[in-house]
């Protein structure tokens, strides 16, 4: 796609450049991890070598006595609720008698340096009781396992029945898929600094976080506080991708701080931040796909099981959006699905990029592909076959109501040119394995392979997760004013976008970012183009609104005749032509606007019910050389397109798009956190491999622009979909390259070679 | 905590002192929380990502793996040296235009390293480019844009030079 041109005013469609840009190439933009306060305390947290053990006794004795440390608190020192969590509250801030999974905390510690810290929390003696793990998703349900939680080891379970259960297709194929554990791995761990009030009755802390609302609720019920004593502000944020949606470390530094009296911070490091968050569920789904003889999709059975972890954290919804999703962005009406989401001994699962939608695409791609095997035609024509469209239901009996562009998507990406063949005098680095583990050229097989998908946007299941800014009018300057999270994803650069839009006026600034106005929701689901977009454009348009009255009241016509155009107020005469800033002087008018989306509704017992909002949809070619015999795999070429509705920035889509599609990528061929009976083995970036710029692909989109009526600047989220279908298409491509089934991600050499 | 190790650290020209510090230090810490040089970023503490780049005697280095009391011979250079009359070098305005930052935390270890890998090389081949940056881990972009920022910054030099 092109990036888009650049006009003096960086208005909508524009590709204006971050505001925060030159500050972050330079070092000077302040993440929370950079913040620094006068009497400084530093907290660091004790956890559970084990996946599960009875906590016997906790001595903290020996900790106190390190010179240097100034507090030491354990479950005992929560003044308020000891759970907090998502959706259910049963995460504990500190273990007490038990823990149930691998680097659970159980004490946290303040001292005046990160060493000191390290060293009070060596100090601390845990006796544990090993007890026995249950870390096999499937033996959640055996009733004769032993709940390891009061609320049992069952999150939730929910099937869908649709239509003719009993049909039989004249074609069916099946197949179990396997997705590994993902980490969000974002650049910037977690970090936070609490600062107490002079009166020790309240707290204010930075914090890195995708929904700082969320956070104070969940706060100020650990703390025993009510929500006003707790002002959140969002410190820098190194990233997201879902990993920040439940609390970490925000309980404990708040509470740390009002035991001190002093400032603290905590700040993971790169182990600790893999214990300190959650995953990308594990999951396993078969799923039986029935058709006729020419391949026209007619039912889908699947059964569909999410691993957890220990707590529930987001679990519940992580399974909703799985099982609705599980027909793929292709029309059938009947259905029979079932899944769990599972508690288990494993490291605590919830939101990553995708949520829930990449395992259930995982596994419907590999379908399609079947079924175009078991038929005969093309893995392009199935899916143009069956391609969804606007008004096709889903298996809940929703009605896509959103633009479902599918068959074009596939169209345009299937007439993206492919890469020319691999050279024979290719250098090693291009070659699958790099320069390391060299690959025989002449063995080298080029694969292609298949992806495309629906993901739903915003929250579903009755959710009203709503946003609210503020727009003040100032002698011609703009300030907004949000709660919405920057993580990196570009928000600060789409609301002054918006702004100078509708408002005709260049000079806009942002307010910080926190929680001294209402919720703008989380930076999550693909949600805030449209949500905390839908509310800046709300606050913008009622703040020219009454501009526009009051020039109508000076040149005495109505204010309906009035709008405005470009930088100017102009009405529809073309008589008055009056330049914005010349209106607004000595102005000053200020509106707050809520943008909700339109309600949905919970599902019944057979999964039907329209409990999502809107939905976007992509498609993904990928090109691989594998070497067949080292199980090494180069991925040559990304083709794709996307369904954005309008491009409110194009240089922002583009690398929401190439972003996505690295992560999809990393799923696809290397990224899994290990976990052995619970205990998880590769907590590290020399051991969790992330995609370099040796991986990066060829990456060619195109953006499907069509106005999407329901959002209110007719735009999609395009956060998401990037990182959706293109792991199903590289693994595609590598059964293509090689001739093998194989049915789990990310691919292991071992899957390809042995 | 205090220690008792005193030392002097040239970093972008100037003379810094380091007072009772703790001899396990890094060059990342000193820099960070004892110095006020927050621009090298700690993501992975053991060298894999290279958000801690800063150069001694011009090599570029993980920071989090040098002790700062063994950095006392030479020359560090971080990216708050880099443009000291406040204005932006060609690669880090490029970052910006190209759409390269995007939550920033690798920015500034990767505006090192490009810097460093064109100082050496003012006309890196693709691969050359790809190779140099791979010890630069980013994980919103995708690479992509930063490729298009290396690209932008040779041609630019390349004109600048006619």
């Amino acid at each position: 796609m092109s990036t888009g041109t650049r006009t003096s005013r960086d208005t909508l469609g524009t590709s204006a450049l971050r505001p925060d840009g030159g500050a972050k190439v330079q070092g000077d933009f302040a993440f929370t991890s950079d913040l620094w306060a006068d009497n400084m305390l530093w907290g660091a947290t004790l956890r559970s070598p084990h996946p599960h053990a009875r906590i016997v006794s906790i001595d903290p004795t020996a900790a106190w006595k390190v010179p240097g440390v100034v507090a030491v608190i354990t479950a005992d020192d929560v003044p308020g609720k000891p759970t907090y969590g998502l959706i259910d509250d049963d995460q504990p801030v500190f273990a007490r008698d038990v823990v149930l999974h691998m680097g659970q905390p159980i004490a946290a510690v303040a001292a005046d340096h990160p060493e000191t810290c390290r060293r009070a929390i060596a100090a601390i003696k845990v006796e544990y009781e090993e007890l026995p793990r249950l870390t096999d998703p499937e033996m959640a349900l055996d009733p004769s396992v032993a709940p390891i939680h009061p609320n049992g080891n069952v999150f939730r379970h929910q099937r869908i029945i649709r239509g003719d259960v009993d049909l039989v297709g004249e074609v069916v194929v099946e197949g179990t898929y396997v997705i590994g554990m993902q980490d969000q791995a974002f650049l910037g761990t977690e970090a936070a600094l609490g600062i107490p009030d002079a009166d020790g009755r309240g707290v204010e802390v930075y914090v890195a976080t995708q929904w700082l609302h969320e956070d104070r609720k969940q706060i100020a019920a650990c703390l025993d506080l009510p929500e006003e004593k707790i002002r959140l502000v969002l410190g820098g944020v190194g990233g997201a991708f879902g990993a920040r949606e439940d609390i970490s470390l925000q309980v404990h530094t708040a509470l740390l701080a009002l035991r001190t009296g002093r400032p603290v911070k905590m700040q993971y490091g790169r182990e600790e931040s893999f214990f300190g968050h959650v995953h990308r569920h594990p999951a396993t789904v078969w799923m039986r796909h029935h058709a006729d003889r020419t391949g026209r999709l007619l039912k889908v059975e699947a059964r569909f099981m999410f691993d957890g972890g220990a707590y529930a954290s987001t679990s519940s919804a992580v399974l909703i959006n799985g099982i609705t999703h599980a027909q793929g962005p292709y029309k059938c009406d009947n259905a029979v699905v079932d899944g769990w989401a599972v508690r288990t001994n494993n490291p605590p699962c919830g939101a990553m990029r995708g949520f829930g939608v990449v395992q259930a695409c995982f596994a419907h791609e590999g379908q399609m592909d079947k079924l175009a095997a078991a038929i005969g035609i093309d893995p392009v024509d199935i899916r143009l076959l069956n391609a969804m469209e606007t008004g096709d239901r889903l298996i809940t009996g929703q009605v896509v109501e959103s633009v479902a562009p599918v068959a074009t998507l596939i169209r345009e990406t299937d007439s993206i040119p492919l890469p020319p063949p691999l050279s024979s005098t290719a250098d090693a680095l291009d070659l699958p394995g790099g320069s390391g583990i060299t690959a025989e050229p002449s063995h080298i097989r080029r694969g292609v392979g298949w992806g495309v998908s629906i993901k739903n946007i915003m929250y579903s299941e009755g959710f009203d997760d709503y946003s609210t800014a503020r727009c003040t009018l100032e002698n011609g300057v703009v300030t907004l004013k949000f709660a919405t999270s920057e993580v990196g994803q570009g928000f600060v650069t789409l609301a002054p976008q918006i702004a100078r839009s509708l408002l005709g006026i260049d000079n806009v600034v942002c307010d910080t970012i926190d929680t001294q106005i209402g919720s703008a929701g989380s930076t999550s689901a693909s949600r805030q183009t449209w949500m905390s977009g839908g509310a800046v454009h709300g606050a913008c348009s009622a703040v020219r609104d009454r501009l526009l009255e009051k020039v109508a009241a000076e040149q005495g016509v109505p204010a309906s005749s009035l709008s405005v155009i470009d930088t100017e107020i102009v009405d529809v005469s073309g008589a008055i032509r009056i330049p914005v800033s010349e209106a607004c002087v000595g102005v000053s008018i200020t509106e707050t606007f809520e943008h909700h989306h339109k309600p949905t509704e919970d599902i019944d017992e057979n999964g039907q019910g329209d409990c999502h909002v809107a939905f976007a949809f992509v498609a993904h070619r990928a090109v691989v050389d594998v070497d067949p015999e080292l199980g090494l795999v180069k991925v040559v070429q990304i083709a794709t397109a996307q369904d954005t509705g309008v491009v409110l920035n194009p240089l922002s889509v583009l690398g929401q798009i190439e972003g996505g599609i690295a992560q999809g990528l990393g799923l696809a061929v290397m990224e899994e956190i290990v976990v052995d009976d619970g205990r998880v083995r590769n907590p590290s970036f020399t051991d969790y491999l992330l995609p370099t710029a040796l991986d990066a692909p060829e990456v060619v989109a195109k953006t499907i622009e069509i106005f999407e009526p329901q959002s209110p600047l007719g735009a999609k989220g395009v956060g998401e979909p990037p990182c959706i279908s293109v792991t199903p298409a590289i693994v595609a491509a590598i059964r293509d390259a090689v001739g093998r089934d194989i049915p789990r991600c990310p691919v292991r050499p071992q899957d390809i070679c042995l | 905590m205090t220690g008792n190790e005193n030392y002097t650290l040239r970093i972008n020209g100037t003379d810094r002192e380091v007072r009772d510090s703790w001899i396990g230090e890094s060059l990342l810490y000193v820099l960070r929380e004892r110095l006020g040089l927050p621009g090298a970023k700690g993501a992975c503490e053991q060298g894999e990502c290279g958000s801690c780049t800063v150069y001694m005697d011009g090599r570029a280095v993980c920071s989090c793996l040098v002790m700062a009391a063994s950095a006392t011979e030479c020359e560090i250079a971080t990216v708050e040296g880099l443009n000291p009359d406040g204005t932006l070098t060609d690669v880090q305005q490029a970052f910006v235009d190209e759409g390269a930052v995007q939550c920033g935390f690798c920015t500034p270890g990767l505006v090192m390293a490009v810097h460093h890998l064109l100082d050496e090389n003012e006309s890196p081949t693709e691969l050359e480019v790809k190779e140099a940056l791979s010890g630069n881990i980013c994980r919103c972009t995708g690479y992509g844009r930063i490729f298009a920022a290396v690209e932008a910054v040779v041609a630019g030099r390349k004109e600048a030079a006619r």
